[in-house]
């Protein structure tokens, strides 16, 4: 064991960190889920790319670093600490990339990858239907193969997609044989947001704004080249875009450490009125501690997995984890805040209230999104602890 | 940076965790707790014979010479058997006070014996204010303000205080300090007083990740057998979840663990943080364990028929003893409410 960066690990960290001093927008963009802040943070995401920092894990000839995992942690710290813009197509780069990557055809990969890493396709999912939240594999979208064998005529509803308001593509699973049932017979398609048939109706979330979306299909034709792997091969291939790794890079611990620390920071500013109740400083430095800890396991894991060593399914802790962190977090924030924590930022009144109360709403969706956290709990009771099925 | 451990690091914790599972049943604590001292000669001469007593003890003393990342997943070992004799208190605890006290004539005295098994040592904190195993040590150090003693157990009187663990063994010790029993002093003795609470710490901390480890298992095996409704209570999801949120806080406190060992074992300069953040953390981890899975064994938890009670009783202990809850927040609290603690992403293996 060596804790220890190397000289190497600093080399690189100095580099993201100065790179990032001349880059990163002084000015905060405009958030992605307004049209004016998607252009903003595309534009953003093409001059990530430019300086081949966008995908830093991504293979060099892809325009990528080659990046181990220990240095994209070291990249997102630096990332966070810069208060550099989100990612908005974190959905692409990092979730749907890595497995065109592993399941994609060479056609496929140079034809959609470039477009994806500088920014000039972005990436909506479509997981979730109506019918089909926490039971995925209950998914009914049909994708039917056109007589002339060279599309898939789809038909059916998407929802909860993600940046579809403003995304130009969106993958997701489709039910390719109609007679198969759960996670059998279904297929991993790639779909262009502007093709005939298609029709996005924006959902407000809890700010306001369209984060995400409902997509209806009607006799969407989509060429049979859009397919990533094989028919019938669906779920096999989400449940490697929802991999760990990939789970890892759209919530490494940068992200949650400087939360914790802006806490620690927002509670010596307001100390006095916090301390009357005493519960606010013990959550203060619960918080610290949890980031702490999520970032130490997280080096641990990826300094295993770097020596060859597998993930195992003591993984699916990690979503439990920071969503309830982030969770408590900012609802010690809103606390600490006291009568201003309601107040939205622009408010005249607001004074010192920064960006928590969109960080509490936001948190409000870790616990749901992407699996909610009783799946995850079915997860570890069954597949980590061996508990009996129910 | 290389948060792993080695090849040998685990396969002596492979071989060592199937003596102990062999060797200290549930069987067999419920034996030693009627026996004369709780301890037994015979298994402490095995563990001697298996270089444990020795691990921490330089080689030229008779040791293995290795250091407190070597044993930290063997602690943890222990904490899964709950181990009632005091091994990991002297490998973690007392060898390393002894090297560090600067007395040549202490170290060969005492080193090479508790190498060989032939002696045992205990040291005492005022923060504990009992001391452990102090019937079965050859010698005793005690803390007395910031001056640490080096006591015959001959020259003391013990009074026996039983805890809800009936493995626990603690004493209050009638002693006299003076100048010839005294070992360190000052500046010094602060020191070491401090480092002394940090490998009690670890030693807790690390048990502890076992002793949730062992009580997850005892609750799944059992929850997998017990039959309500016409099928295995563990099946079902208020009960699944009992166990899942185990062992999300349990996954997590075992990196701050292994951290905080090789802060010591390195020397850095947030041992005392890091320590204090892994016993807080893998102590909530065991007793969170011990709430939920004495609630999974329904009224059953609640007798002496089945073991969880010997897991239990140990993590509820730990709890308090090398610091409590609150001398560990206390010490976190003082890094980061500071001014200009370097806190944060980028800061986490600051030494």
């Amino acid at each position: 064991m060596d804790l220890a960066y190397t000289e190497e690990h600093k080399a690189f960290r100095e580099e993201v960190r100065s790179w990032l001093a001349d880059n990163v927008p002084s000015e905060p963009l405009k958030t992605y889920d307004t049209e004016e802040g998607f252009q903003q943070h595309r534009e953003w995401e093409a001059k990530l790319n430019e300086g081949r920092w966008g995908m830093v894990t991504w293979p060099t000839e892809l325009g990528g670093r080659d990046a181990d995992l220990l240095q994209w942690l070291i990249f997102e710290e630096e990332y966070f600490k810069a208060k550099a813009p989100a990612r908005v197509n974190q959905n692409g780069i990092f979730l749907l990339g890595p497995t065109l990557m592993e399941y994609g055809t060479e056609e496929q990969k140079a034809e959609i990858l470039p477009k994806m890493a500088n920014g000039t396709e972005v990436w909506a999912q479509g997981w979730s239907e109506p019918n089909a939240g926490s039971d995925m594999a209950a998914v009914r979208a049909k994708a039917e193969l056109s007589e002339c064998g060279e599309f898939y005529v789809i038909n059916g509803q998407k929802t909860w997609s993600t940046r579809a308001v403003w995304a130009d593509q969106c993958f997701g699973m489709f039910r390719t044989d109609p007679e198969s049932k759960r996670h059998h017979g279904l297929t991993f398609i790639l779909v262009p947001l502007d093709l005939e048939g298609i029709t996005v109706r924006p959902i407000p979330q809890l700010d306001g704004l369209p984060g995400f979306a409902e997509i209806f299909f009607d006799d969407v034709k989509v060429p049979v080249k859009r397919r990533l792997g094989g028919e019938g091969e669906g779920w096999k291939v989400a449940m490697a875009t929802a991999g760990f790794e990939r789970g890892l890079m759209l919530r490494s611990p940068a992200r949650f450490q400087q939360t914790a620390t802006r806490l620690v920071e927002l509670y010596k500013a307001n100390q006095e009125r916090a301390d009357r109740d005493p519960s606010v400083r013990d959550a203060v430095l619960k918080s610290y501690m949890d980031a702490e800890s999520y970032c130490l396991s997280t080096y641990q894991t990826a300094c295993r997995l770097i020596k060859g060593g597998k993930i195992g399914a003591e993984s699916s802790t990690n979503k439990i984890f920071w969503s309830e962190l982030d969770r408590q977090m900012h609802a010690t924030a809103m606390s600490i805040l006291s009568a201003r924590a309601e107040l939205e930022p622009h408010a005249p009144d607001a004074q010192g209230v920064g960006d928590w109360l969109d960080g509490w709403l936001f948190a409000q969706s870790g616990p749901i999104y992407a699996g909610t956290n009783e799946i995850q709990r079915n997860i570890i009771a069954e597949r980590m602890l061996g508990m009996p099925r129910a | 940076m290389d948060f792993t451990f080695t090849e040998d690091q685990l396969l002596f914790k492979e071989s060592v965790a199937d003596f102990l599972r062999n060797e200290i049943t549930p069987e067999k604590i419920r034996e030693l707790w009627d026996s004369e001292t709780g301890r037994s000669d015979a298994l402490w001469t095995q563990l001697a014979e298996l270089g444990l007593t020795g691990m921490t003890v330089p080689e030229e003393f008779g040791g293995l010479g290795m250091n407190e990342l070597d044993f930290v997943l063997l602690a943890q070992e222990c904490g899964y058997v709950a181990l009632p004799e005091p091994l990991v208190h002297n490998v973690l605890v007392a060898v390393p006070t002894l090297i560090a006290c600067n007395n040549d004539k202490l170290k060969k005295q005492w080193l090479p014996k508790i190498a060989d098994g032939s002696a045992k040592v205990s040291v005492g904190l005022e923060e504990n204010f009992l001391v452990e195993d102090a019937h079965v040590a050859d010698l005793l150090i005690l803390q007395s303000g910031d001056e640490l003693h080096a006591i015959s157990k001959d020259a003391v009187s013990l009074r026996y205080n039983q805890s809800i663990d009936l493995s626990r063994k603690l004493y209050a010790v009638e002693w006299t300090p003076s100048a010839a029993t005294c070992i360190a002093s000052g500046d010094e003795g602060k020191a070491q007083i401090e480092a002394i609470m940090n490998r009690g710490a670890l030693a807790c901390a690390a048990q502890a990740l076992g002793l949730a480890q062992r009580m997850i298992e005892m609750s799944v095996q059992y929850t997998s057998e017990r039959h309500q409704f016409g099928k295995p209570i563990g099946s079902f999801q208020a009960v699944k979840h009992h166990m899942s949120n185990i062992a999300v806080r349990l996954e997590y406190a075992k990196a701050p663990v292994h951290r905080a060992a090789y802060a010591i074992a390195n020397g850095q300069s947030t041992a005392s943080l890091n320590v204090s953040h892994a016993k807080l953390v893998s102590t909530e981890a065991a007793d969170l364990a011990a709430k939920n899975c004495m609630q999974v064994h329904g009224a059953m938890g609640y007798t002496w028929e089945v073991d969880l009670h010997i897991f239990m009783k140990k993590a509820w202990a730990f709890n308090s003893t090398w610091g409590d809850v609150a001398f560990h927040k206390m010490r976190v609290a003082d890094y980061i409410f500071a001014d200009d603690a370097p806190l944060g992403a980028g800061n986490t293996f600051l030494a």
